[in-house]
């Protein structure tokens, strides 16, 4: 369970990024965190994965508060990240080093056939395409097998393609030890394909604005009905909360004429 | 014991095994096709740099069968500038003597020495200056200013400190060395790519393995190239060195061809320099590449 409580970020050239946050999360749930650049997603998730620390609020993974970087919570980046020195399995292992070097092996083995590049273990990064890289970047979040992972845009850089296909695979494996996913995308068909739950964000500073609820059945398909109705119902509350921005906006125009 | 100190312990009586089952380096290990790739693209390399040899040796070798041919035929008196056959003759005899190997090993010693030293400096202050924008801020402006002195300029005050024996000479090469190094080592770690440190943070790294496992690496590609400059700048500052006075090394036989009017023999030390400057730097390549071969062929030099 990750529990975020009342969080706040102000960086020390006092930027308000991100300011009372407060979002629970159970167990094995898929949340897509969705909104305008600059509303504090990345912000959220460097808090998160403890590479930030905040400046007010906490946050706590199964009862543990993460101050630094934790075993149980992964982290992708919207790049592969792959360290270029380092072959495909040395970078997959790279998480799990203290771990006996059999268990190693297993793990790295299992993780490469699982997302398709069971014959890539021996090469180097630079001979991969950037779908095959954050898929390696994928198994090498996911072997040390955290209980919360989270993702920063992690296919906004590929092609459609490319995206369509590990957006399908992402759950794939999810399924296998279903950790937390919480995962920052600015597509909304990503958001509705994966999460239980989107949370919309708004800027200036960084805040929840709405959280909606998607109850489509898995799998879900792009082109059934209900995926369309839901997808029409997200749409209408972004509005309603895009509309209500305007007309905030509005009256402070009206005040200054 | 708990489980976990058996594992670490394990791990650290085994610190590279792991690395060395999982690197790409197995032989008969890699994919079909990146054995294929790997081997047409040696040959592809064998075949140009071949040709690429023979093309590079024309110039040289018809050079020197003209200038042979003009003096043996009488065209020119070949005086001041020896043919050929003249200059293998005195280096033939200064190599049967025995003389020339104590000359190159007393020149050698030396720009070992100093590059030694320099590249200790270089790096240790490099990697200070490189890590803490304070110290880049501190030092930079002076050491720039010291890095335009001409190294000839250095020779008077390093006499006087150091006497005009071997701790001069090694003591300017030092200097010469220094510079690349420690620029080439400020360049790299600041220039560290932010994201992969941020890796490194995610799976925990402590400081030591951060620098070991993440800026090492990372600073390779760029402290070899400053090996090779500094290591180039050791071989220059060697002959100024050993020009301000030595009883033996090449630059003493440069200077001594000059004294008893031999051009001949300057003519070998210099083919000598030449040969080892470049065998050195081959060398320290051969040595570095092993660590490289992560890095595309095209960024390789």
């Amino acid at each position: 369970m990750l529990e975020i409580t009342d969080l706040g970020k102000v960086y020390p050239n006092g930027t308000r990024a991100l300011e009372h946050v407060s979002l629970t999360i159970a167990a094995s749930e898929i949340v897509a965190v969705v909104g305008g650049s600059g509303c504090g997603k990345s912000t959220l998730l460097r808090l998160v994965s403890g590479l930030d620390t905040p400046s007010e609020g906490h946050v706590n993974v199964d009862a543990t508060r993460i101050v630094a970087p934790h075993p149980a919570v992964g982290l992708i980046f919207q790049e592969p990240r792959l360290l270029p020195w380092l072959s495909v399995a040395q970078n997959i292992a790279f998480g799990i080093r203290d771990l006996p070097q059999d268990e190693q092996m297993a793990r790295v083995g299992a993780a490469l056939s699982k997302v398709g590049l069971r014959d890539y273990g021996n090469r180097w990064p630079r001979e991969l395409s950037g779908g095959q890289g954050q898929r390696v970047a994928i198994a090498r979040a996911l072997v040390p097998r955290p209980s919360v992972l989270l993702l920063d845009e992690p296919f906004s850089a590929l092609d459609a393609f490319t995206r369509l296909d590990l957006q399908a695979h992402l759950l794939d494996l999810w399924a296998d030890t279903q950790p937390t996913l919480l995962l920052v995308t600015h597509d909304i068909d990503e958001a509705l394909l994966l999460a239980n739950r989107i949370v919309v964000m708004r800027p200036s500073p960084g805040r929840i604005a709405q959280i909606i609820d998607v109850e489509l059945e898995r799998p879900r398909d792009r082109l059934s009905a209900e995926y369309e109705e839901a997808k029409r119902h997200v749409l209408r509350e972004l509005d309603k909360t895009l509309l209500h921005r305007r007309e905030i906006a509005g009256r402070v125009e009206d005040f200054s004429i | 014991m708990t489980a976990i100190d058996t594992v670490q312990h394990r791990i650290a009586n085994e610190p590279a095994s792991i690395e060395g089952r999982l690197a790409p380096s197995g032989e008969g290990r890699l994919a079909p096709s990146f054995e294929g790739r790997l081997s047409s693209a040696a040959a592809q390399d064998g075949g140009d740099g071949w040709s690429g040899w023979i093309v590079g040796l024309l110039l040289p070798v018809g050079l020197a069968l003209f200038w042979e041919a003009a003096v043996r035929l009488g065209l020119f008196e070949g005086r001041l500038m020896p043919p050929p056959s003249k200059i293998f003759a005195t280096l033939w005899e200064l190599a049967a003597s025995g003389e020339l190997l104590r000359h190159i090993i007393a020149t050698s010693a030396r720009v070992f020495g100093g590059f030694v030293l320099g590249v200790l400096a270089g790096t240790l202050m490099g990697a200070i200056a490189g890590y803490s924008t304070f110290v880049r801020k501190l030092v930079d402006p002076c050491l720039q200013g010291l890095r335009a002195v001409p190294s000839i300029a250095w020779v008077p005050l390093f006499l006087l400190w150091f006497g005009i024996f071997e701790n001069s000479k090694i003591a300017l090469i030092a200097v010469g060395v220094f510079f690349p190094i420690h620029l080439g080592v400020m360049g790299a770690i600041h220039n560290v790519d932010r994201k992969f440190v941020e890796v490194g943070r995610i799976y925990r790294l402590s400081g030591f393995q951060l620098v070991r496992r993440i800026l090492l690496p990372a600073i390779m590609p760029d402290y070899l190239l400053a090996l090779r400059s500094g290591l180039g700048l050791g071989w220059m500052f060697v002959v100024a060195a050993e020009l301000m006075g030595a009883s033996e090394g090449l630059g003493y036989l440069l200077l001594d061809g000059q004294q008893i009017g031999n051009p001949s023999q300057i003519v070998g030390a210099i083919i000598v320099f030449a040969i080892l400057g470049k065998s050195t730097d081959a060398l320290l390549d051969a040595i570095a590449r092993p660590f490289l071969r992560w890095q595309d062929n095209f960024q390789r030099t």
